[in-house]
């Protein structure tokens, strides 16, 4: 084969991923990126839901980064094929629901199978040793490389010299010596090497990019399995977990109750497919009944979505009620009082 | 110009990216390519995506709440 070689490059949007693809660049090898979507990537979802947040920059960092880097970016919908990953992990999950390493193992698959198809010579990622508590350690650089099918194809630029030598490496399309020995937490050796390279804009993302490290969110998800007594969820449930108030006063179903105008909006889109409750007499949030309901509990409903309207002082609230059959009926509540909101009802 | 609507109303960035770069990998070149979103970082995602990709952005537009993004397939 000759040629110039060509690697796919993980991108999250962070900084490391930025950094590995960028020094393999130097090098004259052509890079292409890759960025997974998983369905729970933080990525601008609540920032383009919330009303206050509407004004906050709506960058995707993936799309950003490749940008900066001056290279193409395929973004790849994994949502189906994500659900094995997390209703069982082989490697179990992290501090919430997070199979960090199962789904390091599962991209870099992901990826191996890109590279195959489209001819591509190698894998680049921006793991760095004991960079992550779970997925980036000395043991697990192995298990990545090998349960994914690609082996020495897989080059780790920002730790390479810590690591056995890669296909790349070995063959002379990549200078070991110009790659780097980082490991540990410390995020200095990564703004370090941004600063020589004069990159002085990046990502800064806080405890990952995925709801799954979230301890609320997981939190919620394994109450959706609980409910429906089985590890499966559809993209418009992993969507409404990130949206609004959710509380529980039955096995039966949840109230799902919007915090504000932009997630009213957002769940107005789901309406068709929930029982539903919206405010008539005051100013209030759309709610959602995700599960079966009574008329007793409609009416129990109607009291707790009254609390949380305009009118939650007031001695009636009148409600409209449509269920799923899209017949409305009005309902007339005086609103719960807040003692009367058992604390183990919110998820 | 053959024009190509993609339907992208209550999806969230990045799948509205997705479903052009996907629906663009079948079009021939000069196809026109109008996604209709209600996410606003479709405004932003679509084009940096066209940009990155080397096609050609025609037009955004907000129309009653939608937002209106066209590109241009460009081939490599």
């Amino acid at each position: 084969m000759s040629g110039q070689r060509k690697a796919v490059a993980l991108i999250s949007g962070g900084l490391d991923s930025l950094l590995a693809a960028r020094v393999i660049q130097d090098q004259g090898i052509h890079v292409e990126g890759i960025n997974f979507f998983t369905g729970f990537c933080v990525e601008g979802h609540t920032h383009a839901i919330r009303k206050r947040d509407q004004k906050k920059e709506k960058r995707n960092n993936a799309l950003w980064v490749a940008e900066q880097l001056g290279m193409k970016l395929h973004i790849e919908d994994i949502v189906d094929e994500y659900k094995q990953v997390l209703t069982n992990p082989k490697h179990g999950y992290g501090a919430n629901l997070n199979p960090c390493l199962d789904c390091k193992v599962f991209m870099v698959r992901k990826a191996h199978e890109w590279i195959e198809r489209k001819g591509f010579d190698f894998i680049i990622t921006g793991e760095v040793i004991g960079q992550r508590p779970m997925s980036q350690r000395k043991e697990t650089m192995p298990i990545v490389a090998d349960e994914s099918g690609a082996s020495d194809l897989l080059l780790r630029p920002l730790c390479a010299k810590n690591l056995p030598e890669t296909l790349p490496e070995r063959e002379g399309w990549v200078d070991r010596q110009q790659l780097f020995d980082f490991s540990g937490r410390s995020r200095k050796p990564q703004m370090a090497l941004a600063a020589s390279l004069g990159i002085e804009d990046y990502a800064q993302p806080a405890g990952g990019c995925c709801f799954l490290t979230d301890e609320q969110y997981a939190v919620k998800l394994k109450d959706l399995w609980q409910a429906r007594g089985s590890r499966d969820y559809e993209m418009d449930d992993i969507m409404l977990l990130k949206v609004g108030r959710h509380l529980r006063p039955s096995k039966a179903y949840k109230v799902i109750i919007a915090r504000e105008e932009g997630e009213s909006n957002f769940l107005q889109g789901y309406r068709k497919g929930f029982p539903h409750i919206k405010t008539v007499s005051h100013g209030g949030p759309l709610a959602l009944i995700d599960g079966e309901v009574t008329d007793q509990d409609v009416q129990l409903i109607g009291r707790l979505v009254a609390r949380y309207s305009q009118g939650r002082n007031a001695d009636e609230v009148l409600l409209a009620y449509t269920d799923l059959a899209g017949e409305t009926r009005e309902l007339r509540v005086d609103p719960m009082k807040p003692h009367e909101i058992p604390k183990d009802w919110l998820i | 110009m053959k024009r190509h609507r993609i339907d992208c109303r209550r999806l969230l960035c990045p799948m509205p990216v997705i479903k052009v770069q996907n629906a663009i990998e079948d079009l021939p070149a000069g196809t026109l390519v109008e996604a209709i979103c209600t996410d606003p970082g479709a405004l932003n995602d679509i084009p940096a995506w066209s940009r990155i990709n080397g096609h050609r952005l025609v037009e955004t537009r907000t129309d009653d709440g939608e937002y209106i993004v066209v590109v241009e397939v460009v081939s490599e």
